[in-house]
């Protein structure tokens, strides 16, 4: 990550948790409302021994997968048609531009609706909020391919379909990869206040019920835990970003 | 061989720039396509190969081309910015139309060996387009277009991003492939110098229309109309009446009184042809070797102020000499006066007859 690095992060980090641990030791806040670190830490093992931490972050962990999956499978063909097909996007972009600034969580109570309270609930709503953005970035990717490499592939004899697997996805696949990144933090946000409205499971319901109990380290905990997955998310995304491009890319 | 040959006819070509281009291309041939730019050559290009839509007729060999697509026309194409596929290696690139083709593993290994060999392209195999110079990448899109054995080849000024002196080389190397090959080519360029070493034939080119159709000699020494006389910029003739051979690629040529050397071999020079710019105009003496230099007067200056005309009587001849305006200004030229001129030796071309 640009503008980082180890030794700096870590002393940076310290020096956050020193203070943090500094300063609700010294109790100018109510410990119950302001705990220390290292009780959060505390906290955080014994939810983990009781199961309750992997139960929850599985259950989160598998929506928001689903979720992306489902919505890029929906995703990937249309956008594919938009940037490929002209008419497809002169078709498609009218619906996308009245549908896209609808934000993600309002499609809830209409799904609640529709599907009830179950497991698939969460899958949708994410593959519903990713599914607009995707479009219009892999349509965006398609478009950026070089017209010529499309032409100078047709006079070689290709196909239209080969062109599509060969030549279009690859070069299109920096920009849609980027893409995904944004729409896994998307994911996440969405999937969080979800759980913390309607689902009794998962991350953000635990969230939630810890909060109504007024049991603030049990909701660090689940804080913390947030921004380790999304930040191991997004680290392992731009890494594959790397594998896949970097042979051809920044020469 | 003979069979594979292509010949190309184009009847009435219209489009959003082409005006009607009728044209014919033999079996074999190097066609270069002369123009401005916007005169629509890339344009005919992309009609030969159908790459873009058209009214009027494409036949190769007699055979109507207006509903085959560009993928059955068996052409390579050679694009102005090469197009290179940036996310393959060198080798994938020449291989992508073998495997588009379906060509069988064994016999794409084989054409790759082959054409890689040829190209001069081996070293490079697994490199991507990125990390090539320009040169590297135009061998290589080169390699690409003639791997699938098109029976016409078509390229698009592709030897604009190479620097000058690799470009000459490349040409005369290009040329030769062609000639190996027998491939029936177009070749599109708004460099007179190229298209003049290049061509069987050319067309010139400007409006998408065709101003005049001939060998490199005729276009040069017989201008059809003031567009084609201006495009090539009016270059000096000098006839001569007799030559001498000096060996080693050079003769001397009598130029009504004037002794011209010139790199030539073969025929009996009837002219020397010079565009106006290779003329250098000195009021000194000039360093260097003392070939075609001659002395003369000044009879005219023209032109504005980046670039002027200065007309040079030299023996019986009238000799233009275009100079930038600032060495004009600098050398205070002066009509009556007299000056040094150099016929730079290179720039020199020569008609037959």
């Amino acid at each position: 990550m640009k503008g980082m690095d180890l030794k700096w992060s870590t002393i940076s980090i310290l020096v956050f948790f020193l203070l943090w641990e500094l300063i609700a030791r010294s109790h100018v806040f109510p410990s119950i409302l302001f705990p220390p670190p290292s009780e959060v830490l505390a906290t955080g093992f014994d939810l983990l021994r009781r199961g309750i931490l992997l139960k929850s972050v599985g259950d989160s962990l598998l929506r928001v997968f689903a979720g992306i999956l489902l919505g890029l499978a929906l995703a990937i063909p249309v956008g594919l048609l938009m940037g490929w097909v002209e008419i497809f996007e002169k078709l498609f972009s009218p619906i996308i531009s009245l549908l896209f600034p609808i934000p993600g969580i309002a499609w809830l109570p209409l799904l609640i609706v529709w599907v009830g309270l179950r497991q698939g609930l969460p899958i949708l709503l994410i593959s519903i909020v990713v599914f607009f953005p995707v479009i219009l970035n892999i349509a965006t990717g398609v478009k950026s391919v070089d017209r010529e490499n499309i032409l100078a592939a047709r006079t070689l004899g290709s196909s239209e379909l080969r062109i599509l697997v060969s030549i279009i996805i690859p070069l299109s696949l920096p920009i849609i990869l980027t893409g995904i990144r944004i729409e896994v933090a998307l994911a996440w946000r969405v999937l969080v206040a979800a759980e913390m409205i309607a689902i009794p499971t998962g991350i953000g319901a635990l969230m939630s019920r810890s909060e109504s109990l007024l049991q603030i380290k049990a909701v660090m905990v689940c804080l913390g835990l947030l921004s380790i997955i999304g930040l191991i998310m997004d680290l392992s995304l731009r890494y594959v970003e790397r594998r896949v491009t970097a042979k051809w890319r920044n020469f | 061989m003979e069979e594979f040959l292509i010949d190309i006819e184009l009847r009435n070509i219209r489009n959003y720039i082409l005006k009607g281009i009728d044209l014919n291309i033999q079996k074999g041939e190097l066609f270069v396509l002369l123009g401005p730019t916007g005169a629509g050559k890339t344009t005919l290009l992309n009609v030969v190969a159908g790459l873009i839509p058209y009214e009027g007729e494409v036949f190769f060999n007699g055979k109507s081309m207006n509903h085959t697509s560009p993928k059955d026309r068996k052409i390579g194409y050679v694009f102005q910015k090469l197009a290179l596929f940036p996310h393959l290696t060198v080798k994938s690139n020449i291989a992508y139309g073998l495997r588009s083709q379906k060509w069988a593993p064994a016999r794409i290994e084989k054409r790759l060996n082959e054409i890689m060999e040829m190209i001069d392209l081996s070293h490079l195999a697994d490199r991507y387009p990125g990390n090539l110079s320009g040169g590297e990448k135009q061998k290589v899109a080169l390699a690409r277009a003639i791997a699938p054995c098109p029976q016409i080849l078509l390229l698009d000024e592709p030897f604009q991003n190479i620097d000058l002196r690799s470009t000459k080389l490349i040409r005369l190397e290009f040329k030769r492939l062609q000639r190996d090959l027998k491939i029936t080519t177009l070749f599109v360029t708004h460099q007179l110098p190229e298209a003049e070493e290049m061509a069987d034939r050319l067309a010139v080119l400007n409006h998408g229309r065709i101003e005049q159709i001939g060998t490199p000699k005729e276009v040069l020494f017989q201008p059809q109309n003031d567009f084609v006389s201006s495009f090539i910029g009016s270059p000096n003739i000098l006839p001569c009446r007799s030559s001498v051979a000096l060996g080693s690629g050079l003769i001397e040529a009598d130029c009504d009184g004037i002794k011209v050397i010139v790199p030539h071999e073969g025929e009996k020079v009837k002219n020397i042809i010079i565009p106006a710019k290779d003329v250098f105009v000195s009021s000194e003496s000039p360093p260097g070797p003392h070939i075609n230099r001659f002395r003369g007067q000044v009879i005219a200056l023209q032109g504005n102020g980046a670039l002027k005309v200065i007309k040079v009587k030299v023996g019986k001849h009238l000799v233009d000499a275009e100079v930038p305006g600032g060495m004009a200004s600098s050398h205070h030229f002066k009509i009556g006066q007299e000056v040094y001129v150099v016929l730079k030796l290179g720039k020199i071309m020569v008609s037959e007859g």
